[in-house]
């Protein structure tokens, strides 16, 4: 008989299945056996092995759809094996990887060979494949075979698609094989070789600034290729106001789009970059306080569909070294979780719709399993305290990357169980 | 000679970490230094025994040079590591290549570095003091006192002044000291130039944007001209050293709006005829070439302050 587990007396929070309250979850296997408001039935918890979620949230296994494990080709940063427990300890079940591998995710053997080494990981990866032969921009990947292959969408992430003509055939020859496009939004004219936000605080460190229309003049074309193909588009990494007015204008119109932000766009502002941080260089970059009020308002009000990391670890080998020769990026798995729940505490998510953007969204927009509670779903259940408080460090951290701009920040509430297929992948 | 004031840093990295008093305490005491290289013999024995490196990974001449001078006037032996001849041509980081000088046993490291913040990331990981001879398009701090000096020692005063700065505000290093050097100290900084390299938020910075180069220096005090480096061009920020010298250029018809006893100044080496009327850089209220003598005192007292105390 396989392991049944009884997750008792917890607040169950099951968006896809409107449910919120106390509750039991017992879980037989690999699959969710029920939900029991009342407490589970003694004749069907028998053999189980009972958790005691009092105080806990239960919710369906969280989602990043935007991460990059480094593997194949750069495993010294990060290994599909690392990540995913980094991402098991952040209550994450499933991933979504972005293609700038080396070699790129451009063919149907590099989705495989990440599929294949993902069945020994610690949660479910979903391979994200190339829009352009070697991210190159010039001519498009195999996107049917990567959709073979087990490709979940298509992205050039790490740089945007600078011809629009690419993009538009991108946008309908995905048709055929039901791929999502992921935009990385950027025009690179206007932010070519800057390093941090555009503005005052740039200008006095003498670093070349990213102005905020190098994302937003994308974001735009990238919407009226959307509403002029009738395709779905998903906009990644929204980081400024403007991004946010644009979708929100875009889907009221009825644009197909959807769009996801990072916990760094809502929790920290370019203030983190003076004294030359290279651990808040990102890109796009961090930027104001108004920024940060809009991105926090669209999450809120469904602008904004999704939480996504963008875990992008580095060494120190691309870290330790001058602003301007930096790379971009920041690890992320392991603080998203309790940085969203800042926001439920600020009032400005409830935590039904921080497990929307968490986990139901980013498995809705990616067409995969997963946000789900349902009776016979797969058993991805993420058990999370709500109140404990710690200090993040980095003897903690899983990833084999320490690029974290939160480090040594108070936070309060993470997973404390993680469950891939009825198996614990975390525990704390 | 130098007074007994403590300077309580140990880098001097950014005119921005200084305060009006220890900007004058580095004034007052490059003034009580400057008579010594007018000497016939022109050192003191203040830093014997210490040990100065100058790594430059950009070319320069005169403020390697000042900076040479500076110290052997004060005793110190000094050492310079040029790009060419250093490590990193063979991949090595700077932190690699700081550690490394650092092993060493140096008082104080001078770092010129085409990188905004290299400075800063030295004086991080090493335990010798770091002066920032001009980081990126950060600041030049020791070029800003000498010009805040030759300002002093003209004009008598620095408060109230008003002071044009006219050209690439964007990528001068000088300018930005000089915008926040000056201001600290009282005077009102005018900036004007081609709007592409008037930087967002220099403001912040406590730099006016005057609507146009007249307004800039009408009734200024001191008119200083940047250098426009040629490499910019690359950049579409103006359309050629033609149209930047009839517009931006400071000719003598410009020069009339400010007031009759203006200095003219300028962070050199110039491009004579395209950002300054060669007349005017050669004239009577030219102080270029007291910059440059300042330049050595200022250096010798910023060596005193952050080594002499022990």
């Amino acid at each position: 008989m396989s392991q049944a587990w009884l997750l008792q007396n917890g607040r169950i929070i099951d968006p896809a299945n409107n449910i919120d309250g106390q509750g039991d979850l017992l879980i037989d296997g690999a699959v969710i056996a029920g939900i029991f408001p009342g407490g589970a039935p003694p004749e069907r918890t028998a053999g189980a092995e009972v958790v005691d979620a009092t105080g806990k949230w239960i919710v369906p296994g969280l989602i990043d759809m935007h991460v990059h494990l480094r593997e194949p080709g750069e495993e010294y940063k990060e290994t599909i094996a690392s990540g995913t427990r980094a991402a098991a300890a952040g209550g994450f079940t499933a991933v979504a990887c972005m293609p700038n591998t080396k070699p790129v995710n451009d063919s149907e053997a590099v989705t495989a060979l990440i599929l294949a080494r993902a069945q020994e990981g610690s949660a479910r990866v979903y391979p994200v494949g190339a829009i352009s032969q070697g991210l190159l921009g010039e001519a498009l990947a195999p996107l049917g075979e990567l959709r073979r292959a087990g490709a979940v969408a298509v992205s050039d992430d790490g740089r945007p698609v600078t011809n629009g003509q690419l993009m538009r055939r991108a946008l309908e020859y995905s048709a055929n094989h039901e791929l999502l496009v992921i935009s990385h939004a950027e025009e690179l004219s206007l932010s070519e070789n800057g390093v941090m936000h555009e503005g005052a605080l740039a200008t006095s460190l003498g670093l070349r600034g990213i102005p905020p229309i190098a994302e937003e003049i994308m974001i735009y074309r990238d919407l009226a290729l959307a509403r002029y193909t009738g395709r779905p588009v998903h906009i990644a990494h929204v980081s400024t106001r403007e991004s946010v007015d644009l979708i929100r204008r875009a889907k009221a119109q009825g644009c197909r789009v959807t769009a996801e932000t990072a916990p760094h766009y809502f929790s920290l502002t370019e203030a983190a970059v003076d004294r030359y941080n290279t651990r808040a260089k990102m890109n796009p970059p961090l930027r104001t306080v108004d920024d940060v009020a809009a991105i926090r308002a669209g999450l809120a009000d469904g602008t904004l569909d999704a939480i996504a990391t963008d875990h992008a670890p580095h060494s120190e080998l691309e870290k330790e070294v001058e602003f301007d020769l930096a790379a971009n990026g920041v690890i992320g798995l392991e603080t998203a979780l309790p940085l969203a729940l800042a926001l439920v505490r600020d009032s400005l998510l409830t935590p039904r719709r921080l497990v929307e953007v968490m986990s139901l969204n980013p498995a809705r927009i990616l067409g995969v399993s997963g946000g789900s509670l349902a009776p016979g779903a797969p058993a991805d259940v993420t058990v999370i305290d709500p109140e404990t408080r710690f200090v993040f460090t980095e003897a903690e951290i899983l990833s084999k990357s320490r690029n974290s701009p939160f480090l040594g920040w108070e936070l309060q509430g993470r997973a404390v169980l993680t469950l891939l297929a009825g198996r614990v992948t975390f525990r704390r | 000679m130098a007074t007994e004031q403590p300077f309580p840093h140990k880098h001097v990295l950014s005119l921005a970490d200084l305060s009006p008093a220890d900007i004058h305490l580095v004034l007052q005491t490059a003034s009580s230094f400057k008579e010594i290289s007018q000497r016939a013999i022109k050192k003191v024995p203040t830093l014997r025994g210490k040990t100065v490196i100058n790594l430059f990974f950009e070319p320069s001449t005169r403020t390697r040079l000042s900076f040479e001078v500076a110290a052997k006037r004060m005793s110190a032996d000094t050492f310079n590591i040029s790009n060419s001849g250093s490590s990193t041509a063979k991949g090595e980081t700077l932190i690699d290549t700081a550690r490394n000088l650092a092993a060493m046993n140096p008082d104080c490291i001078i770092i010129r570095h085409s990188r905004s913040g290299s400075a800063r990331l030295l004086a991080d990981h090493i335990k010798a003091s770091v002066i920032n001879a001009g980081d990126g398009t950060h600041e030049h701090p020791s070029q800003g006192l000498l010009d805040l000096m030759t300002v002093q020692e003209k004009k008598g005063r620095l408060d109230g002044l008003k002071i044009a700065i006219i050209g690439d505000i964007t990528h001068s290093r000088v300018a930005h000291s000089d915008i926040i050097g000056f201001t600290k100290m009282g005077a009102a900084v005018h900036v004007s130039g081609p709007a592409t390299l008037i930087p967002p938020g220099i403001e912040a910075m406590g730099a006016v944007v005057a609507p146009s180069i007249g307004a800039a220096v009408a009734d200024a005090d001191v008119v200083m001209a940047l250098r426009i480096q040629k490499e910019r061009q690359q950049d579409p920020l103006f359309p050629s050293l033609r149209e930047y010298a009839t517009f931006f250029g400071i000719s003598r018809a410009v020069a009339e709006l400010a007031k009759p006893d203006a200095l003219i100044m300028h962070p050199g080496p110039i491009n004579r005829g395209v950002e300054i009327d060669p007349q005017l850089a050669d004239g009577p209220r030219s102080v270029i070439l007291d910059q440059v003598t300042n330049g050595v005192a200022v250096r010798m007292a910023l060596l005193y302050l952050i080594m002499g105390g022990d």
